[in-house]
This record gives C-alpha cells, sequence and structure tokens, in this order.
C-alpha cells in the first residue's frame, strides 16, 4: 500500500492552484460567451497572482511580490477591464462560430495534456525547484489556450487565447526557476499591454473593413469575388 | 472469514435495505422545503412499496420472462452492490468478491435488463426511454470508471474496501485531484440516478421521462420491486460517494460491531447532509434537453480525467 505522502503546506497550495489553472483553461475552451471567457481570463490572472505571491513568500524571493503585484494589476484589472470596454463597443456578446464543437475540443484538449506532462516530465526533472512538478500543467495551459486559438474564428477570443497563453507561460518560469529577472517581466508586461491596445485599434480596423470579426473574412486575397 | 466481518456484512446490507426509502424520502421531503411547499410524509416511500406488494400484479400478455424476471435482476444486483460498498466497515467478506470495476459491472447489468424489458413489450415509450437511458448510461460509465480509478491511483488498489482504508487514514492535505474527482462523481451520479439535470424524477411528462418511461408497465410486486431497487440505487451511490470523498468514521476491520453502531448513527447523519445538498442542486438547476446531456457528461469524464492526470503529475 502506498503512501500518501505529504508535501509542505504551500506546495500542496501551489499544486490545488495549478490544478485551477488547468480548469479554467478547459473552461476558458468550452465557454460560449465572450463576456464569460474574459472573466475567466481575469480568474486565471488572478489565480496566478495568488500562486506567484506564495512561491515568493515561501521561498522569500521579495521580487516576486512586484511580479505578483504586477499580475494582479495588469492581467485582473487593467486587461479585463479594457476587453470588456472593447467588447461593448464592438457589440460582440457571442462566439457562436468555432471550427470544432465542444466536446471533440475537450477531447483534443485531453490530448494535449497527456502530451504536455509527458513533455514536462524530463524538463522538471532538470529543474530544481520544489515546485517543478507543476511545470507540466503551465505547459498543459500553454498548449489548450494555443488550441483555443485554433478553433475559434472570432477576433477578441483569439486575443483571449493568446493573453492566457502568455499567463501559462508565466506560470512555467515561476515553477521552473521562481521567476524570471525583473527586467525581463516588466517588458513582457508592457509588451502584452501595448499589444493589446494595438490589438484593439486592429479589431476596429477589422470591422470597419468587413463589418464582423470573423477572421475568415482575413483569407481572401482579393476583395471582388 | 470472521464472526464480526459476517456480522457487519449482513448487519450493512440491511440497513441499505431498511434506509434506501427512507433516504428517497428525506430527498423528496427537502425538495418540498426548498421550493415552499408542505412536505409529504418521510414514509411516503414505505407505505407506496407496501401498497403496490399487496396489490395484484398484471402483466402484458405478450410479455417475455426477461420482462417478469427483470425486477428480480435489478434488485439483486442494487442488493449486491449495497454489500460490496463499504458504507459501515471495510472489513466485509463479501467485497473480496468484487471490485471497483465490478461493482459498475453490476450496475450495467441491473441497467441493461431494465432496457430490455422495456423494450420487451413493445410500447413506443418503453423503447423510447430505454434508448435515452442506454444513451446516457454509455456516457455515465466511463466517467464513473475513471473517478474509481483516481481513487485506486491514490490507494494502489481496486478493491473498495483498500481504497477507503487508505483514503480514510491518509494524512490531512489538499488533494486536487479528489476535488476534481468528487465533482466528477457528483455529475455522474445525477445522471445516472435520474436526478433532476438530466431526468425529473418527478415527472410523468411522456415526452421527458427516462427512468419513469422504462418502468411504465410494471404494476404492483414488480414496480414496488423496482422503484425499492432506484431507492437501493440512489443509496449505493451516495454510499460510495461518501465512502471516497468523506471516509471518516467509518469502521476499520475486526473492531467488532459495537462499533458498527456508532459507525451507523454517523452514516446517517452523512446521508441527512448529502441528501439535503442534492435536493438543493436540483432546486437550482433546470432540466436539461436530452442531447445536452453529453456535454454535462462529456465534462464530468473531462474532470475526471484530468483528476487522473493531475494525480499522476503531482501525485497529490
Amino acid at each position: 500500500m502506498p503512501t500518501l505522502t505529504t508535501l509542505p503546506l504551500w506546495v500542496q497550495i501551489i499544486n490545488l492552484l495549478a490544478a485551477i489553472l488547468l480548469l479554467l483553461a478547459f473552461a476558458m475552451l468550452a465557454q460560449r460567451r465572450i463576456v464569460s471567457l474574459i472573466d475567466l481570463y481575469a480568474w486565471q490572472g488572478l489565480v496566478l497572482a495568488s500562486s506567484t505571491a506564495i512561491v515568493g513568500y515561501a521561498t522569500g524571493q521579495p521580487h516576486l511580490y512586484f511580479s505578483a503585484g504586477l499580475t494582479l494589476l495588469l492581467k485582473v484589472a487593467l486587461l479585463p477591464w479594457l476587453l470588456h470596454r472593447l467588447v461593448r463597443q464592438l457589440d460582440v456578446k457571442w462566439d457562436v462560430e468555432r471550427l470544432i464543437n465542444v466536446p471533440t475540443t475537450m477531447i483534443i484538449g485531453l490530448v494535449l495534456v497527456v502530451f504536455a506532462f509527458n513533455l514536462a516530465v524530463p524538463i522538471s526533472q532538470l529543474a530544481s525547484t520544489v515546485t517543478r512538478a507543476t511545470l507540466g500543467i503551465a505547459l498543459a495551459t500553454v498548449m489548450l489556450s494555443f488550441l483555443m486559438m485554433i478553433t475559434r474564428r472570432k477576433a477578441i477570443s483569439q486575443v483571449i487565447g493568446f493573453l492566457s497563453m502568455e499567463n501559462g507561460l508565466f506560470f512555467a518560469a515561476t515553477s521552473a526557476t521562481y521567476g524570471m529577472p525583473m527586467v525581463v517581466e516588466l517588458g513582457i508586461a508592457l509588451d502584452v499591454l501595448v499589444g493589446m491596445l494595438i490589438l484593439g485599434v486592429f479589431f476596429f480596423q477589422i470591422r470597419e473593413q468587413f463589418d464582423s470579426l470573423d477572421l475568415k473574412h482575413l483569407e481572401k486575397l482579393k476583395d471582388s469575388e | 472469514m470472521t464472526i464480526t466481518g459476517f456480522l457487519s456484512q449482513l448487519l450493512q446490507v440491511a440497513i441499505a435495505l431498511a434506509l434506501a426509502p427512507l433516504l428517497v424520502g428525506w430527498v423528496n421531503c427537502c425538495r418540498a422545503w426548498l421550493a415552499n411547499k408542505r412536505a409529504p410524509s418521510l414514509l411516503l416511500p414505505y407505505r407506496m412499496i407496501r401498497k403496490l406488494f399487496a396489490k395484484d400484479a398484471v402483466v402484458a400478455q405478450n410479455a417475455s420472462p426477461i420482462f417478469r424476471l427483470t425486477p428480480y435482476v435489478v434488485f439483486g444486483a442494487m442488493t449486491c452492490a449495497a454489500a460490496i460498498v463499504p458504507s459501515l466497515a471495510t472489513d466485509l467478506p463479501f467485497a473480496r468478491a468484487a471490485d471497483a470495476i465490478a461493482l459498475v459491472g453490476m450496475f450495467a447489468l441491473a441497467r441493461v435488463f431494465m432496457a430490455l424489458a422495456a423494450m420487451d413489450i413493445g410500447t413506443a415509450f418503453g423503447s423510447l426511454g430505454a434508448r435515452r437511458d442506454m444513451f446516457i448510461g454509455f456516457l455515465a460509465e466511463p466517467a464513473l470508471l475513471m473517478v474509481l480509478f483516481t481513487a485506486s491511483l491514490l490507494s494502489g488498489s481496486t478493491s473498495l474496501p483498500q481504497i477507503v482504508d487508505t483514503l480514510a487514514h491518509r494524512e490531512i492535505g489538499i488533494y486536487p485531484s479528489l476535488a476534481f474527482a468528487g465533482v466528477a462523481f457528483t455529475m455522474v451520479s445525477l445522471a445516472e440516478n435520474a436526478r433532476i439535470p438530466v431526468d425529473n424524477p418527478a415527472t410523468h411528462l411522456e415526452l421527458t421521462m427516462i427512468h419513469e418511461a422504462m418502468i411504465l408497465e410494471y404494476s404492483a410486486r414488480h414496480l414496488a420491486l423496482l422503484e425499492w431497487a432506484a431507492a437501493l440505487k440512489l443509496f449505493n451511490y451516495s454510499c460510495i460517494g461518501l465512502a471516497l470523498f468523506v471516509p471518516f468514521g467509518i469502521v476499520v476491520s475486526g473492531t467488532g460491531w459495537q462499533l458498527l453502531l456508532s459507525a451507523a448513527p454517523l452514516l446517517i447523519v452523512k446521508l441527512a447532509i448529502g441528501g439535503a445538498a442534492l435536493a438543493l442542486i436540483e432546486t437550482l438547476s433546470a432540466k436539461m434537453r436530452i442531447f445536452r446531456a453529453p456535454e454535462f457528461l462529456g465534462t464530468a469524464f473531462m474532470l475526471a480525467v484530468l483528476a487522473m492526470l493531475v494525480n499522476l503529475l503531482l501525485g497529490a
């Protein structure tokens, strides 16, 4: 009979948060309404910020507090607010059109998770952190967000997929190396923010051109039929 | 086999048989209270079973022996399941005969006979209900197996008593895999027991019913047995859920049957809370279209598989 080993409490909490992160990635994959998608993204940011703060507290690395605070400010408050405003202005509520139906997407997602977990095992053995087991979940989150970008047609949901992919990468950095250097983190945060603003302008341009946010119109090269 | 084990086995089956209708009555009471209605008597299911046993059975002329046999097979399968699930003690002589997978097989056996009997008479509603039930069953069963596999992975055995023994004596900690599996199990048991998001147990509206449509042709003692078996199924599922996710208080092997009498009140308290929670879920949710059921059960399956994967990755 194998004994159920007990890890330190903070590692258990990190594991729980990682599991919630994975669950949120699946929820985003299955979500039909764009407004709820943005809320789920905000929740993902909150989970990420709290896990970063806990790692910072447990390992005594104060710079992780800054990155947790940055995450909280940017991904829980600012970006969702921007996205909500965009959705209101563009008046898109639903994302009915998707390339594959929900159950099939879920199955593909599960396969991706298995793949990511297998991929992460050798990498996480190289890492020396206590939280290295969660690297697989971070990788799975990245892949699920990627899948979401592939299966969605509307520009906004693709951008949310992109943002949540960045969340996954951030979590991978925290679990494998206890966070990136401050300069890199600030750079990425700024990139995400500026990228979001530019994409917001893009949305308006796309809609002005095609009267729709469906990206399949961009595949046509000629204006006339 | 010890004499205490034998006694606890007998007592457990007796308690399951006796308390199953009470659980159904309690859930109905809670539902009525939550809907701001006056509740029916707690003992109503008992009275109905007694009334049905006293009546004369009417069987359709073209009914085959399967139709007559089914209530006994279903009732027997559910009683067997009640003997396997460790609801009071884990030293069960009978439980060595079957593990968690065989338990799922037992439920499947009952389902197959129900479906055959429903199609046997040849009425439209019977075959409609049978098809729907098989449809839901084939989606729910893999999810249930995955939940049981997650628990098996944690404890390293597929034998239910050993799983419960390990889970009851684990160190206190956070187990994300068990949390996922718990949610998945709740969803599966709602579907399997014909509760509200998937089927409405109180409905007699022909177009939406699933379980009721299958037993439409039964009367008297056959119907009584089937109703009792349905109550036992709910009882068994509740006990599996309690044993896997709240195993505290289940008596360990060979501690004498006096302790069994202390485990029984605890089980009743847990079942009362579980029944109230079930009534709350049913009141808060609306019945969904039958074609939404794959999505509901697909989510349950996904959660169960995630539980297993998270368990493999994090070891918790």
